[in-house]
């Protein structure tokens, strides 16, 4: 049965890809003049603005550009960089795998940190180490991650404390050490992002699953209150987390753009800014698509694990 | 103390819980709330005591005391309670958590939501044999099967894979009672088991109760509003009232002879199947235990209260040895009690016919866009087919369980929904074909109360502007007039003059729905539906709601169309009753006849399901086998065939009974119908033998 609510979850999914890229596509027909003419920008003349239409492919029917470009959003192809003439799936790749790597170590700080902190606070509720805990993650919600990313910079790529490099990206194959020293810093700043909104949110989940009427039942069982949360509190009180840490990798996702060129690290990020400042059509839309398609396939993903960690949802039903 | 030294000191009639002067408070933001004051019990190996309360009692802050679960706002002043010796006020946690789930079990109220959704059953049973005793996998699994079908649960082994959410309520309720019985507890306590189950549900967990009483010698102590419960079940009972403990005594004597003006007030106030009781009702509310006026608790209520009872301390009085009761003036209460009065049988005739349903159908579709498309989903069939007519003047009772399609059909007179098919005429028009204006008409003319009038009523409105708002909407009145007419109503409503300007959240539960009623009647109407307007309220609320819905009916002729699935509410106020079981209406009939035979064999079961206050009635009821099935796939030919305990045979599964006529009044207005395959005499043998092999 779980198996067609996940399908009807993957058709909207789908859907939704669809449905943005879509919106991307009408956006750029609705662009003020001819996208031609926007990417030559000052230097165009009758005839170049000709010779990128027809690029472009700007001189074929609208219908038969739409499809064309849904086509190509589903199956990877999104035509080739007007400036490197590139394909962009190939520009894409390999700075998709990077920014990928920054967010899931970054995400994978926040699950490590933020949870756990917000589980102690929620049981300990209202002790010193509850409001410590709750008042630093005040501090990181209100700090841009500009700002974060820069006191990084600031203080840990010079001076004594200066143990990491200003920026740039080692692959993994190059060794564990420098992959992480380039990745650290980047990462610790991403995590900065969300990891308040986690960790607030995995206090008063936990709070209100520490009040339900079954956690009594449990400690009226005799059990201890270390059982009590282990057996009954956590896996009801983290299923609401899953869902904010999947939408809070859209966000992230927001902020990489950010870090990345801060700390130089070449990715999607980067690239995006990059194709904007070089009017970089195809790109720009890639960057776009990407990113979305990302986002969405989180939120599958989370639906995934909510339904293995909570039996109620059956077909959607309750 | 070893094992052994425990066995022999069981052995003797010792106390097992005894509360001595208990009292707690909780700190809030204003002061304190003294919820328990002076309280003291105490329980023996194999005796079932029975607290009563209304809500405000302090009932559950008693059963949460014994186990040392209170707020962290909590604060025991004085008092001990000791458990085999031992106080458990003084103990350790890890001594605390050794005597919890082992030696005391305590069963919460809220079956469904006191255990853990995400848990199979077995899992949650198991975990507690595994923690408290040293067995082996097997043996806790073992354990785990044999509670589950001690608690009278068919297919324990299937059950034990199960999730919570998978269960019935009244399965959920016996899962959790094996959570309870799992350690073989000394104690048990209960709160409040029965609350939320429907009748027949009922009955049966009472059954169990009963049972478990005979199979161990743990004691139980039984926390419940429903003072029958009590009746039927315990051995001695303790009456709780805003904090102190009123009355103590064997239920014999406190049910046939109570020597407190609390209990003989609450008893009389009581609905009771087939009594004619005229409710009394209790005037006035629980007091706030904010601050506690000196002298008697329950003076501003009492009928025999005198200058003396405002002062001072009242002590407990022993009328007879083993009976006690918190009253000064307990002989004269005793001598002249207060009892509930004999209904006389209205003498109104009604008149013409102002509502009626013909054939109506009402389906939910409760799936998605994407469930309908990739299965083929059923709807809910709540209502399958309803004749009913309601007359001029006439009040007609709607009973059933849960789940039967009452409200909604309720609801579908109102055209809160439309019928799926069939039509619903208003003085001879169907209501579907009404104009913008005409329809205007109808609301204004049929109104609705609803059970939770604080879900019902504006929280950002005054009273005031509630009471008056239907007559902004359907007169022309002016503003004048229309204040006159707010005061005038909230004096029928029996409701003070200052409440005019306070918000709905200031008010009491049973102020609301007085604000409710108020509104329902600002407009003159000619009918209203009362969906279950008295089961949020305490029972001493009740009877002066029933008894004021009875005085409003008279001063308006206004028809009730009443839907409840509490017999002893229908019996008081209604003359017509119609009985539905999974979207149809089964029997209808004047009030007497139905209660009295030939009966169709659900309304036979419903009725006897009923416990009695009277502790020594003889308990001959009829038990219904499993759950109402789902009315997404109700069963062929007669509904009722899966559970009936009269079934004749194929003809019930194969061919669905009509509504025929076995009784008629001479003016051949009032007809006794029953949906059924048996004849006559079948429906009206007395059911001893057939009971036997169920
Ligand atoms: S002491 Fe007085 S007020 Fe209290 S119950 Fe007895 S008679 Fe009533
Ligand atoms: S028709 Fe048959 S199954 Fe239905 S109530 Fe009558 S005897 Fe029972």
């Amino acid at each position: 049965m779980n198996y067609l609510y996940l399908g009807k979850r993957l058709v909207i999914a789908f859907l939704s890809l669809l449905v943005v890229s879509s919106v991307v596509f009408a956006m750029t027909m609705a662009l003020p003049g001819s996208a031609a003419e926007i990417i030559l920008g000052t230097q165009q003349t009758e005839q170049s603005v000709q010779q990128v239409r027809e690029e472009m492919g700007l001189d074929r029917p609208l219908s038969e550009r739409y499809v064309d470009f849904v086509i190509g959003v589903f199956t990877l192809d999104f035509g080739d960089s007007l400036i490197s003439d590139q394909p962009v799936t190939e520009m894409l790749i390999p700075r998709l795998i990077r920014t990928l790597q920054l967010a899931v170590v970054a995400m994978l700080l926040s699950i490590v940190l933020a949870i756990p902190m917000g589980v102690i606070a929620a049981a300990k509720r209202d002790t010193l180490s509850d409001t410590a805990i709750t008042n630093v993650s005040y501090v990181g919600v209100s700090l841009p991650s500009f700002v974060s990313a820069s006191l990084l910079l600031l203080f840990f790529t010079t001076g004594p404390l200066g143990i990491f490099p200003s920026g740039g990206y080692e692959p993994l194959s190059e060794g564990f050490i420098p992959w992480v020293r380039h990745l650290a810093l980047p990462a610790i700043a991403l995590n900065f992002v969300v990891f308040a909104y986690v960790l607030r949110q995995t206090r008063s989940s936990m709070i209100e699953t520490l009040e339900s009427d079954y956690i009594r039942t449990a400690r009226l069982k005799g059990l201890a209150e270390r059982s009590v949360l282990a057996r009954h509190a956590l896996r009801n009180g983290l299923l609401p987390t899953v869902t904010v840490l999947a939408i809070n990798f859209g966000w992230m996702m927001g902020s990489v753009v950010i870090v990345e060129e801060i700390f130089s690290y070449p990715g999607m990020g980067r690239l995006i800014v990059q194709a904007i400042a070089e009017r970089d059509l195809p790109v720009i839309q890639a960057g776009i698509l990407v990113p979305t398609a990302a986002f969405v396939f989180a939120n599958l993903l989370a639906d995934v694990v909510y339904t293995v960690l909570d039996p109620r949802i059956e077909l959607g039903e309750k | 103390m070893s094992a052994q030294e425990t066995q022999i000191r069981s052995d003797q009639d010792e106390t097992l819980l005894s509360v001595d002067n208990l009292s707690v408070e909780f700190a809030v933001s204003d002061g304190r709330i003294q919820a328990l004051r002076d309280v003291s019990l105490s329980i023996e190996s194999g005796e079932t005591l029975g607290i009563a309360g209304e809500s405000g009692s302090g009932k559950s802050t008693l059963a949460y005391a014994i186990v040392r679960y209170l707020d962290n706002n909590a604060h025991v002043p004085e008092g001990s309670i000791e458990f085999k010796g031992r106080d458990l006020l003084e103990m350790l946690p890890a001594e605390l958590r050794s005597v919890r789930g082992k030696q005391i079990a305590h069963v919460a109220q809220n079956a469904s939501r006191a255990l853990n959704p995400s848990m199979r059953i077995g899992k949650q049973i198991r975990e507690t044999i595994e923690l408290h005793q040293d067995v082996s996998g097997e043996e806790a699994q073992n354990r785990v099967h044999e509670v589950l079908d001690q608690v009278n649960i068919p297919d324990p082994l299937e059950v034990a894979k199960r999730y919570p959410n998978e269960l019935s309520g009244g399965q959920q309720q016996r899962a959790l009672i094996a959570t309870g019985l799992a350690c073989d507890p000394d104690l048990l306590i209960l709160d409040e088991p029965t609350t939320g189950l429907d009748v027949t549900t009922q009955a049966k967990l009472l059954d169990l109760i009963e049972e478990l009483k005979g199979e161990s010698d743990a004691g139980i102590l039984l926390i419940t509003h429903n003072l029958s419960a009590i009746a039927q079940i315990a051995d001695r009972v303790n009456i709780l009232y805003a904090g102190e403990m009123m009355e103590k005594g064997p239920v014999d004597e406190v049910f046939t002879e109570p020597a407190n003006p609390y209990t003989q007030a609450l008893l009389a106030t009581t609905p009771e199947i087939d009594s004619q009781k005229d409710l009394r009702a209790i005037p006035g509310q629980i007091p706030e235990l904010g601050s506690i006026p000196d002298g008697c608790i329950f003076a501003d209520r009492c009928a025999f209260v005198t200058e003396e009872c405002r002062s001072g301390q009242i002590d407990m009085e022993s009328p007879t040895p083993g009976h006690q009761t918190r009253c000064q003036r307990w002989e004269t209460a005793v001598e002249d009690p207060i009892k509930s009065g004999t209904k006389t049988a209205r003498t109104s005739s009604p008149g013409d016919v102002i509502l009626e349903a013909d054939d109506v159908h009402k389906h939910y579709d409760e799936g998605g866009f994407v469930q309908n498309l990739v299965r083929d989903h059923k709807p809910v069939q709540a209502v399958q087919g309803v004749n009913l007519q309601i007359r001029e003047g006439e009040t007609v009772g709607l009973v059933g369980e849960s789940g039967c399609g009452k409200s909604t059909l309720g609801r579908t007179f109102l055209r809160l929904h439309d019928p799926t098919s069939g039509s619903i005429k208003y003085r001879g028009t169907d209501i579907a074909s009404l104009s913008k204006s005409e329809m205007k008409e109808f609301r204004s003319e049929c109104q609705i109360i609803f059970q939770d009038p604080d879900a019902s009523l504006n929280p950002r409105k005054t009273v005031k502007r509630i009471i008056a708002r239907p007559m902004e909407m359907f007169t022309d009145l002016d503003e004048d007039e229309r204040n006159a007419r707010v005061d005038e109503l909230l004096d029928q409503v029996n409701l003070s003059g200052d409440l005019k300007t306070k918000f709905p959240h200031a008010l009491s539960g049973g102020q609301q729905q007085r604000v409710a009623i108020a509104r329902a009647f600002a407009a003159n109407p000619s009918l209203v539906v009362l969906d279950e307007p008295v089961s949020s309220l305490d029972v001493s609320v009740q009877a002066s709601i029933l008894n004021l819905l009875d005085d409003l009916r008279d001063e308006y002729n206004t028809s009730y169309l009443l839907i409840s699935h509490d017999m002893g509410v229908i019996e008081n106020i209604c003359d017509r009753l119609a009985v539905m079981y999974l979207g149809n209406v089964i029997e209808e009939g004047p009030l007497t006849e139905v209660f009295t035979p030939p009966y169709h064999p659900y309304t036979r079961s419903l009725l006897s399901s009923i416990p009695s206050l009277d502790p020594h009635e003889d308990d001959t009821r009829i038990r219904l086998e499993g759950d109402v099935p789902s009315a997404r796939d109700p069963p062929s030919g007669c509904s009722f065939h899966t559970r009936c305990p009269q079934k004749i045979g194929d003809v019930c599964e194969t061919d669905e009974p009509k509504l025929e006529t076995v009784e008629q009044t001479s003016n051949g207005q009032q007809t006794h119908c029953i949906a059924c395959h048996l004849d006559d005499p079948e429906m009206s043998k007395p059911l001893d033998e057939p009971a036997e092999n169920l």
